[in-house]
């Protein structure tokens, strides 16, 4: 092991002299001018993902010890001497085997209440501060980049998530029935609503997604097998249909790549997983965390699958409101914790190794004698992508998107 | 000198009375309000709390009971099939008595949903649901699944206008939420249970250290969320030593198991050998070595922390009144609390006596639950089949019983109003108007359900409509139904 561990150890002594990720910089990103093809997919993991379980650092000579039962041995699937991914992530691993899918394993957002209502606020918000604003930032993402071409955002599910919140106007759209394309009362209620500043505009958009949802499923782009079962599914919650198997999380992903393809369809999606929270019997290869990664992996294969040709023009970025305990409980499982494992795929990635630094196991180097200590910041990472993969200027993303980040600057050299 | 809020006249005093703090009116319920609409609420309030819904009498002791015969069960077929996993088939009766836990689940929801439909108080009912969420336990185990609705039953609704600290003490201690929240397996690290459970063993898995063990230690969950969420809030002043400590102090407080008297089989217990020996500080108070009492001493001083009064009586507020309530509203709720040492009726005395409660324009979006109870109620009925019921709240996002985590279900109009929602709330409105509106009246249907706060422009729609059903399908999504 490890040459990798040392080059990192020897990169986080620099940064510990000032030196950032940013000497990874490399030149700013060519205007290519595709960038209004480019599409962006935020998938948020709720309940707190233990990222030691995600991608175990089983080159870190502490980790076996430190995490006791649940350690993670040769059936890992390698990355590198240092790190390697859960069993359950098979699509991932395979990605991240051609250079398409990358980890930031020590990530944190800047709240370290270890509250889930209060650091998924902080994730999704974007601000410094629980309670800093009460729009999403990728909603503002959004916004500023409306300022300069029409791009259209969805969130999965029938509850909005918090990120997607705002001023923004975005679309929302959940397994279910469709609609009666030729009833009357769609078009009585947008007239009922046309001066009710919430309703109007959320049922005009819930229409236009419902009609696209259509195409969306039968259409080339689902190819990969959403015909049918979406179609014919039971409504019923994102979480209750995942329930229903992998293969269902799998058409999830495809549907919702099927949007992402059709022509005027979302370049920007929110989708929320929730389940994380694994505080007894968390289970090593085989259990309730190991499931709900199998669904995980599931729904990030549909969608690479259903993209298709887009994939090169997509990223997908997979994080956590906070990692767990360093060390198991006493009842199998782990608490709340700091830092996190954070995915990055994409079909155009910048090949390189994990993004931020390492800081180990070693017990100094836990926080607080606890968790995995944050090296990056989790609005580095977003701000890194939402620079390099969709072009926001570095203003307005520490005005706008993440005020007061500027202490956290973009991860150069994504994509 | 302030100025006081614009305060409504009696007609629409009724109908806010009636729709914004119950669960919307029933045919003649805003008429029997409008004497007097105060009245009418404050009459609700009573000593014994709420009404229990009639569910099949099951408590939530038989109910556990009940799961750990199945598990044992199951444990024994597997063990017995050997390495013949059994196939999935409908006459498995591992899957038969998996059912029947689910049928248990579907059975309260019903009962609760009924309840909501056909009472005549329905600000008790509200006030009730606010508290079953404020202390959430939720289906997303099979084992407290089937004790979510004996829980409501047994440790919230009597307890809803009584004192704080006993319903603090009462939800926290229950078995659905040391189940839910993972305290029934915690373990004092010091305690002679743990000590006993790492002793070496002989045979098998020796010379392993963790070889084949239970693990037996501290698990933290339901001390910090009784801190972060049932009583002083995440900005109340704790720190991570806090939870910890509490956690110590709360070890030992479990569920009764088969090797326990038979009697306590599903009861809790307090298990002296599992408690972690010695002092705790918690919050910058020193309790002294004991069993149980320690946690309940801690327990007790949270309920009467300022902290307390101010996180819960800005809650209150948030669900009857407005996301973003008038600061006048929190000072009365918080005086009250005060005044009474967290007296319940008297909280929810003085939310019926704010006058900002009253403000003439709805702030608050229905959730699913309230939407699909108001719709049954401006129809006068009630819900008869689970299997209906169930499925339209998945997909408007409220799975019955199964709120997404300890927190509860989400309040804010942002959360709920959303482009796939109204879809979803369309496409039932639809059917359901359909089903339910027979050879009835909307245009009466309207003017009973929101009495003066029908506005013109739905009236207009509803009398305007092609059919009946479309009427009442207007007026169930029209703008002011969908608010309270």
């Amino acid at each position: 092991m490890t040459a990798h561990l040392s080059r990192r150890r020897a990169m986080l002594a620099a940064a510990g002299l000032g030196l950032s990720v940013d000497l990874l910089a490399r030149p700013a990103l060519a205007a290519t001018g595709d960038l209004a093809n480019r599409k962006l997919v935020v998938v948020i993991c709720r309940g707190g993902l233990d990222g030691l379980s995600l991608a175990p650092p089983v080159g870190d000579p502490d980790y076996q010890a430190l995490r006791g039962s649940l350690a993670l041995g040769d059936d890992a699937l390698a990355l590198d001497g240092a790190f390697a991914l859960h069993p359950a992530l098979k699509s991932v691993h395979g990605l991240a085997k051609a250079g398409q899918a990358r980890i930031a394993p020590a990530v944190a957002t800047p709240d370290r209440a270890r509250s889930h209502f209060e650091a998924q606020d902080v994730l999704e918000t974007g601000a410094a501060v629980v309670y800093g604003t009460s729009s999403g930032w990728l909603n503002r993402a959004v916004g500023s980049l409306n300022a300069r071409r029409k791009v259209e955002a969805l969130s999965v599910g029938p509850t909005a998530p918090l990120i997607l919140r705002g001023p923004a106007p975005a679309s929302s759209w959940s397994p279910g029935r469709g609609i009666d394309a030729q009833a009357r009362l769609p078009s009585l209620l947008q007239d009922l609503y046309k001066d009710d500043p919430v309703l109007g505009p959320a049922l005009a958009r819930g229409l236009a997604t419902e009609t696209m949802a259509q195409a969306a499923i039968s259409g080339p782009a689902g190819a990969g097998g959403t015909s049918g079962m979406m179609a014919s599914a039971q409504p019923g919650s994102i979480e209750g249909y995942l329930r229903q198997g992998q293969e269902a999380a799998r058409k999830l992903g495809g549907t919702l790549a099927g949007f992402m393809r059709e022509p005027g369809g979302p370049q920007i999606a929110a989708l929320s997983l929730d389940g994380f929270d694994t505080h007894a019997n968390q289970g090593a290869a085989n259990g309730q965390l190991a499931n709900r990664l199998g669904y995980l992996d599931a729904v990030l294969d549909g969608l690479y699958t259903g993209l298709g040709s887009e994939w090169s023009n997509t990223v997908v970025v997979v994080a956590t409101e906070f990692g767990r305990t360093a060390r198991v409980n006493g009842t199998g499982g782990t608490d709340h914790g700091t830092a996190s494992t954070a995915l990055i795929l994409g079909g155009s990635l910048k090949p390189g190794g994990i993004v931020g630094d390492w800081p180990g196991l070693k017990t100094a180097a836990l926080y607080e004698n606890r968790d995995l200590a944050p090296s990056l910041d989790m609005r580095a990472l977003f701000k890194g992508v939402l620079a390099d993969h969709l072009g926001l200027d570095r203003r307005a993303l520490e005005t706008t998107v993440f005020p007061d980040s500027a202490g956290a600057p973009p991860v150069a050299g994504l994509v | 000198m302030r100025k006081e809020p614009v305060v409504a006249d009696r007609d629409l005093s009724a109908a806010i009375a009636v729709t914004r703090f119950g669960l919307g009116a029933r045919p003649g319920e805003i008429a029997a309000a409008r004497g007097d609409p105060k009245g009418f609420l404050s009459a609700q309030i009573r000593p014994s709390g709420a009404d229990q819904p009639r569910t099949n009498g099951e408590t939530s002791a038989q109910r556990i009971a009940g799961f750990r015969v199945y598990q044992q069960d199951k444990r024994g077929m597997i063990r017995a099939a050997g390495d013949d996993t059994p196939v999935a088939d409908a006459r498995d009766p591992v899957k038969i008595a998996q059912k029947m836990l689910r049928d248990d689940v579907g059975t309260d929801f019903l009962a609760r949903a009924q309840l909501g439909a056909e009472t005549e108080a329905g600000f008790r009912e509200r006030w009730t649901l606010f508290w079953a969420n404020h202390f959430t336990v939720s289906a997303n185990k099979l084992v407290t699944a089937t004790v979510v609705g004996p829980f409501e039953n047994e440790a919230i609704r009597p307890h809803v206008f009584g004192r704080f600290a006993d319903l603090l003490s009462t939800a926290t201690t229950h078995p659905a939420m040391l189940l839910y929240l993972d305290q029934a397996q915690s373990i004092g690290p010091g305690s002679p249970a743990a000590q006993y459970l790492s002793r070496p063993r002989r045979g098998a898995g020796a010379g392993s250290p963790s070889a084949g063990r239970k693990p037996a230690g501290l698990n933290e969950n339901l001390a910090r969320e009784i801190l972060e969420l049932h009583t002083v809030g995440v900005d109340g002043g704790y720190s991570q030593a806090d939870v910890t400590e509490f956690a110590r102090a709360m070890t030992g407080l479990s569920v009764g198991g088969f090797r326990e008297d038979p009697e306590m089989l599903g009861r809790p217990v307090f298990r002296a050998v599992a408690h972690e020996p010695g002092a705790r500080m918690v919050m910058g108070v020193r309790y002294a070595p004991g069993g149980k009492e320690q946690a309940g001493a801690i327990l007790t001083d949270l309920a009467r922390h300022p902290a307390t009064a101010r996180f819960i009586c800005a809650k209150i507020a948030r669900h009857f009144v407005a996301d973003d309530p008038p600061p006048a509203l929190l000072r009365r709720l918080e005086y009250a609390w005060a005044e009474s040492s967290g007296e319940l009726d008297h909280v929810a005395r003085a939310l019926i006596g704010a006058p900002e409660s009253w403000a003439p324009q709805p702030a608050k979006f229905k959730t699913p639950y309230e939407f699909m109870i108001s719709s049954w109620r401006a129809t006068g009925g009630a819900p008869r089949d689970i299997g209906r019921l169930a499925p339209v709240l998945n997909a408007m996002g409220q799975k019955a019983f199964s709120a997404p985590s300890p927190k509860g279900w989400p309040e804010e109009t942002a959360a709920w109003a959303t482009p796939a929602a109204l879809v979803q709330r369309m496409s039932w409105a639809q059917a359901f108007s359909e089903a339910m509106v027979r050879d009835r009246d909307p245009k009466s249907l309207a003017v009973e359900a929101l009495g003066a706060r029908l506005s013109p422009a739905t009236a207009t729609a509803v009398a305007r409509a092609e059919s009946r059903a479309e009427g009442l399908a207007l007026l169930l999504m029209s703008p002011e139904f969908q608010r309270r």
